[in-house]
């Protein structure tokens, strides 16, 4: 059972503090922050999720910045502290439509009036936001979502380093929107991470797809709903070498290497028609987690040429090119690329007529960076860099460099081609027709070419 | 109804200034208290509020206690959860203040309305103040039989809080007896899980002291209770699930089909979205399976994929916790992970403790037909401008190239790190190529030619200094300019710092010397000088020491210094296999993350109620001794019935192992009871047979102890003779005491005279030896002594176990005896009561 849980603000300020036990100190936050933020001398370092003080346990995730922690001296499984912190956020965020140190701050009554019932004396009694709503009183104080960045259809916002990706919907799920009605809708996201390394020869060495199929219901009621999948998706690759590409590519049919489902999901037709039935909870949760490494065409290949021209220079080309349909278009496109330690000089020359783009040298770091606001799709872009050098150069400079990494955003597609035909809700008047969002995203998570 | 916007100001805790903001509020709290004016509940939720926000940011606002205790007679119930945060933050320290709130939380727990009920029991049972409890007890028997579940799920915790404020109160109102009827009976899935985990958490605390306690705790784990809860198992929440299954896992299933029923009704629990779930399962199926290795390796297959999943999906810190598991698993079983090694790729955004990680798997599963693979993307990592990370990965590819595999192919890469001439690189890899020389001498002449081009001046790094000097010695005659070298750093003695590069740089111009004496007499002549003035005591001992060797004579120097020597064939493994067993019987717990078992990081009360393998731990007395003498020489083999074992593949293997059914995750007995006996001999020089007591008390009398001397052991019962030199391993223990029904269970009085010798255990587990009875664990403190024992039959394995706990207050010994042939459990029980009792007699 965990001691004490409280939420740490960037500035290792408490936002909330509640103990459960009372067998550990108070001063465990600032102990807890001390070590965390001096885990290395140099700093460099992070600390890992979990570790342990003078018999105390520390395990803590980080969610929009601020640091969710708990203590205890037990030997407890750590998944389940760091799946329960998680969840804790996302319940807060349930209520609070935005989760952020503003509206934190602004709802800690809230806060510790859910914490009293999600935890007690140490052991979890819910986590779910339906359940919990018979017991909580306070209404939650809306933030201003209009002081957010502005959030397109499908946007994603990306925290920090963050790999949990967060729906558009800010919407608190128990806060009566003005005129006191709730719009019925229901949204469904089929969010998809991608992992790929290309050789310095431009083949891909390793590709990976971590997808979630998330919903976020707001249908009064409770209906049973009914979650339709490509037909022929087939899970589990059998006998076959999980990375054994021959024969699987040109069919068509989505491969999961392995998947795993929410609690309220039920499978009685999965194994005949690949439909997911499900009475949804209120709240945003998954119903489906996936994991693919069947080959997919990736959506970016990266060229990248680093040539020594004078003694003391050498020029780098970067050439990106959108291999996804035209109709398609990526946005918040960065690339990066170390460049040798010694590097002095950095001259970049974009293409001309070049819109939404901007390049940066890292000085601290020795790093380039390379953004684009959005890439169409069978398009093309270069980018020449020209580095200048002190002395002459000893020994390969492709040594001293990259690999180039990258990151991006492109909704409203999907490589691996997993798809939801069709989202039935049961209805219970004929005139019962709420909005359904069924939503496409691929993220980059770690997208390397080596050179 | 939303709260007034005034609310912005409290709301955002910027330090208030102090004492002043406090008398402040304590005063418009007063001022409300008696209000009945409309509104005037608003204005005490800001006020409340206000309150709280100072509490968090940890001002303290105790001072307003009563105020708040005036304020809360109210039915708003927003204001009522304030008040009892409020109160149980402050109560503990202000326990006369804590009388103020009794009444209304007593009033409280008879509302009509549940909700409130609920709460003001919540609040009532958090109040940590030791004199109130007797206000406690009416209020919670009340609360456990409420028609509301959410009063009765309240009630069930409210019955552990209580137990820490005053077990005693707690037992004498029989709550546990209570709480077990509502475990089995309740329809709330909840309140069942909750009464779980309270009972588990009292008896576990319990047990220690009450035979009662223990048997209810035993009950647990009893087929109806778990079967009880399987059944029910989808009723649950995902948490409570977690506390069932964790339950589950240390039940003992009669036979293997009952495993199997188990393990089905439990299989579609893999595929659960929450991490804890799944683990808690593989946890359990790991556990169940430990004894049919066949279906142990298909538990291994069957969990991979979900366990990839769960890494994959899921934040970094959840990732981290699943990697950590799978690591585990990887290490003891890297064969059945081989040909997933592209998971164990890294990724360049990862932290570098999740790198790591994947580093030491990548190591592991290493086989002919992925190094190549391997080895290759771990030099893409080495190239890497992340420094710690191509340390790392370069010490990789040296451990593979360890591991025997594709030595020649790897011998080249690490040549090629040697010329990207970066300083870091260069070092790692110097140290390496030291090691891969002393294990495969027939690659020298390959690494001579290259290591003989690098300047000493680029190479700063003290252990890769040495390295290349201990390569300049050991290679002198292969080196052309060994010699030269050598002596260029001579002449830099004074600035060289480590004391490990001037120890390592003697003993190189010594075995130069030999094999090259003209050239290097000179720089012979100025190290021994050097080291002979030296401040260090290690480096002026050594060079004062060659220098007497070869005054003496230079054919015995040449034997010491420069024997022909044997190729080393494995290098110790750091952590020992009986290490790693105990982790993996703690899987899915921090130990799996810290890598160390929890008796290094946890107090014992935080160990876990249910944890018999931990009190183990904490007891092994003799094991740690053992494994500190045994060096860890272990040959990493890579045969598939090593699954179970990581350390089976010794092999002085005990031959009496083998016919148990449970020796799972076999630790080798043999050499650890070799070692245990080793580590005695130190002592007594040499001792059983059994009938050699007088000897060993004769020893005893030299340590001091002031023994009466025993004239010779009691004839045992003929018709049981055990073995005097029985093995067996503290998890085959573990697993036979979870498994063997209790044979016989008794309580006899001991001689005070041995009683009081007990301060040292040492004596009684010597006495014990010589009735061929052997412990395995031991511990305690005046006046508790506990001691486990084992003994076998001297023609059969069959093993006896024996639990005897010694309280030298009352010169009582209690035993618990189980054994595999129950028949013979009497005649066991009788010999094991004749040779304690006749511990301490003269």
């Amino acid at each position: 059972m965990i001691s004490q849980f409280f939420v740490l603000s960037q500035r290792g300020d408490n936002i909330v503090f509640r103990d459960y036990r009372g067998d550990i100190q108070k001063g465990s936050a600032e102990i807890f922050f001390r070590k965390v933020k001096f885990w290395k001398e140099d700093g460099k370092e992070e600390a890992p999720p979990v570790f342990n003080l003078d018999g105390v346990n520390y395990i803590h995730v980080k969610v929009v910045g601020l640091l969710f922690v708990a203590t205890t001296r037990n030997n407890l499984p750590p998944s389940l502290v760091l799946e329960l912190l998680q969840r804790v956020a996302r319940v807060i965020k349930d209520y609070l439509g935005v989760l952020n140190e503003d509206s934190l701050r602004k709802n800690f009554v809230l806060v510790y009036e859910l914490l009293d019932e999600v935890i007690d004396f140490g052991y979890v009694q819910s986590t779910s936001t339906e359940v919990l709503k018979s017991y909580i009183f306070n209404e939650p104080i809306v933030v201003d979502a209009g002081r957010l960045p502005s959030l397109g259809p499908a946007a994603l916002f990306m925290q920090g380093n963050k790999r949990m990706p967060g729906t558009a919907v800010t919407k608190s799920v128990v806060a009566q929107e003005t005129g006191g009605t709730k719009r019925e809708e229901i949204f469904v996201d089929v969010i998809e991470k991608i992992s790929v390394t290309f050789s310095s020869s431009g083949y891909i060495l390793t590709s990976e797809i971590d997808g979630t199929i998330q919903m976020k219901s707001y249908l009064s009621g409770n209906p049973e709903i009914r979650v339709a999948l490509n037909d022929d998706l087939t899970i589990g690759r059998g006998g076959r070498s999980i990375y054994d590409y021959s024969g699987s590519s040109g069919s068509g049919a989505v491969i999961l290497d392995d998947c795993n489902f929410h609690e309220s999901v039920h499978l009685d037709s999965f194994d005949v028609d690949r439909t997911l039935s499900l009475v949804p909870p209120d709240g945003e949760f998954p119903v489906m987690n996936y994991r693919i490494t069947q080959e997919f065409k990736p959506p970016f290949r990266i060229n990248n040429l680093v040539e020594e021209s004078e003694h003391f220079k050498a020029e780098v080309i970067l050439k990106i090119r959108a291999e996804f349909p035209s109709s398609v278009t990526a946005n918040t496109i960065v690339i990066e690329m170390p460049l040798p330690t010694y590097t002095t000089r950095v001259n970049f020359e974009l293409e001309p007529g070049a819109v939404g783009q901007r390049t940066d040298f890292k000085e601290s770091n020795k790093r380039l960076e390379w953004s684009l606001k959005k890439i169409v799709g069978e398009s093309e872009h270069t980018l020449r860099v020209k580095l200048t050098f002190p002395q002459e150069l000893h020994g390969n400079i492709t040594k001293e460099a990259g690999p180039v990494s990258m990151t991006f955003t492109i909704p409203m597609y999907n490589p691996s081609g997993l798809q939801v035909k069709y989202l039935q809700i049961a209805k219970k008047t004929k005139t019962y027709n709420p909005y359904r969002w069924v939503r496409y995203v691929t993220q980059a998570n770690s997208y390397v070419a080596r050179i | 109804m939303a709260p007034p916007a005034q609310s912005q100001k409290s709301a955002s805790p910027s330090q208030p200034s102090g004492k002043g903001e406090v008398s402040d509020v304590k005063m418009q709290l007063r001022q409300l208290a008696g209000s009945r004016s409309p509104g005037t509940d608003d204005a005490k939720r800001e006020l409340f509020k206000k309150v709280i926000s100072y509490m968090t940011i940890g001002i303290d606002v105790s001072s307003v206690f009563s105020e708040m205790v005036m304020c809360s007679a109210t039915s708003d119930i927003v204001l009522k959860k304030m008040c009892y945060l409020y109160v149980g933050n402050y109560a503990k320290y202000n326990p006369d203040l804590a009388l103020l709130t009794i009444n209304f939380l007593q009033r409280d727990c008879k509302d009509e309305d549940p909700m409130i009920r609920g709460l003001a029991l919540r609040s009532l049972c958090s109040l940590r103040v030791a004199n109130l409890v007797e206000y406690l007890v009416g209020p919670l028997g009340t609360g456990l039989k409420d028609g509301n579940s959410y009063v009765r799920m309240v009630a069930a915790v409210g019955v552990l809080k209580l137990y820490h404020i005053s077990a005693s109160t707690c037992m004498d109102a029989d709550f546990p007896a209570m709480l077990k009827h509502l475990m089995l009976n309740d329809k709330d899935a909840q309140v069942v899980a909750n009464c779980l985990t309270s009972l588990q958490e009292i008896w576990g605390l319990e047990a220690s002291a009450s035979e009662e306690a223990a048997r209810e705790r035993e009950t647990l784990l009893s087929k109806p209770v778990i079967y009880y809860f399987l059944n029910r198992i989808k009723e649950f929440s995902e948490w409570a699930q977690c506390i069932v299954l964790e339950l589950v896992a240390k039940y003992v299933p009669s036979d293997s089909n009952e495993i199997f029923d188990v393990m089905n009704l439990l299989e579609d629990r893999l595929q659960h979205a929450n991490g804890a779930v799944v683990l808690a399962t593989i946890k359990m199926f790991l556990q169940l399976t430990l004894s049919m290795t066949d279906v142990h390796q298909q538990v291994y297959e069957r969990i991979k994929a979900p366990l990839l999943t769960l890494v994959s999906s899921g934040s970094p810190e959840q990732s981290y916790a699943v990697l950590s598991h799978l690591h585990l698993l990887v290490m003891r079983a890297p064969f059945i992970f081989s040909s997933d090694y592209k998971h164990f790729y890294c990724q360049y955004n990862e932290p570098f403790y999740v790198k790591k990680l994947k580093l030491e798997m990548l190591t592991a599963v290493a086989n002919e037909s992925n190094t190549y693979d391997i080895v290759t993307e771990l030099c893409e990592y080495a190239a890497n401008v992340d420094i710690p990370m191509a340390r790392e990965s370069i010490r990789a590819v040296g451990k593979i190239a360890l591991q025997q595999y594709d030595v020649n192919a790897i011998v080249d890469r690490l040549l090629q790190f040697l010329e990207m001439e970066k300083e870091h690189v260069t070092a790692e890899t110097l140290v390496l190529v030291k090691d891969l020389l002393r294990k495969y001498p027939q690659w020298s002449h390959d690494c001579i030619a290259v290591v003989g081009n690098i300047s000493s001046k680029n190479v700063q790094e003290p252990k890769a200094k040495a390295a290349l000097i201990w390569m300049l010695g050991e290679y002198a005659q292969d080196m052309q300019d060994a010699p030269y070298i050598l002596e260029s750093l001579i002449e830099n003695w004074d600035e060289e710092h480590s004391a490990e590069v001037r120890l390592h740089l003697l003993t190189a111009i010594m075995k130069c010397f030999l094999r090259r004496p003209p050239e290097t007499q000179k720089a012979l002549g100025a190290a021994l000088a050097a080291g002979l003035a030296d401040f260090h005591q290690d480096v002026h001992d050594r060079a004062l020491f060659y220098y007497r060797l070869l005054k003496y004579n230079v054919t015995v120097a040449e034997r010491v210094v420069d024997p022909p020597k044997q190729a080393v064939s494995v290098f110790a493994d750091t952590q020992s296999s009986e290490i790693k067993d105990r982790i993996f019987d703690e899987f899915n717990s921090l130990s799996v993350v810290y890598q160390k078992p929890s008796y290094m990081f946890t107090d014992k009360e935080h160990r876990g109620p249910f944890a018999f393998s931990e009190e183990l731990g904490n007891l092994s007395i003799d094991t740690e001794l053992a494994d500190n003498v045994v060096p860890a020489q272990r040959v990493e083999a890579n045969d598939k019935d090593l699954l179970l074992s990581t350390s089976e593949k010794e092999d002085n293997h005990g031959a009496s192992n083998n016919s148990s059914a449970y020796n799972a995750p076999s630790y080798d007995g043999s050499r650890m009871v070799g070692a245990s006996q080793a580590q005695q001999d130190l002592v007594s020089l040499d001792q059983p047979p059994p009938a050699n007591v007088p000897v060993s008390l004769a020893i005893d009398d030299l340590l001091g102890l002031g023994l009466p001397v025993v004239p010779s052991p009691a004839p045992s019962p003929p018709a049981l003779k055990l073995n005097a030199k029985a093995v067996l391993d503290p998890n085959s223990f573990q697993q036979k005491w979870r498994q063997l029904p209790l044979a016989a269970s008794q309580e006899i009085s001991m001689n005070p005279q041995g009683v009081s010798a007990l301060s040292s255990p040492q004596v009684l587990l010597r006495h014990m030896q010589g009735h061929s009875i052997h412990c395995i664990a031991s511990g305690g403190q005046a006046p508790n002594f506990k001691f486990f024992f084992f003994a076998q039959k001297e023609d059969e394995p069959s093993t006896y176990l024996v639990e005897c706990v010694i309280n030298s207050s009352t010169c009582k010994a209690q035993l618990k005896i189980k054994a595999d042939d129950q028949s013979t459990s009497q005649a066991f029980s009788a010999l094991f009561e004749s040779a304690l009792s006749k511990f301490g007699l003269p």
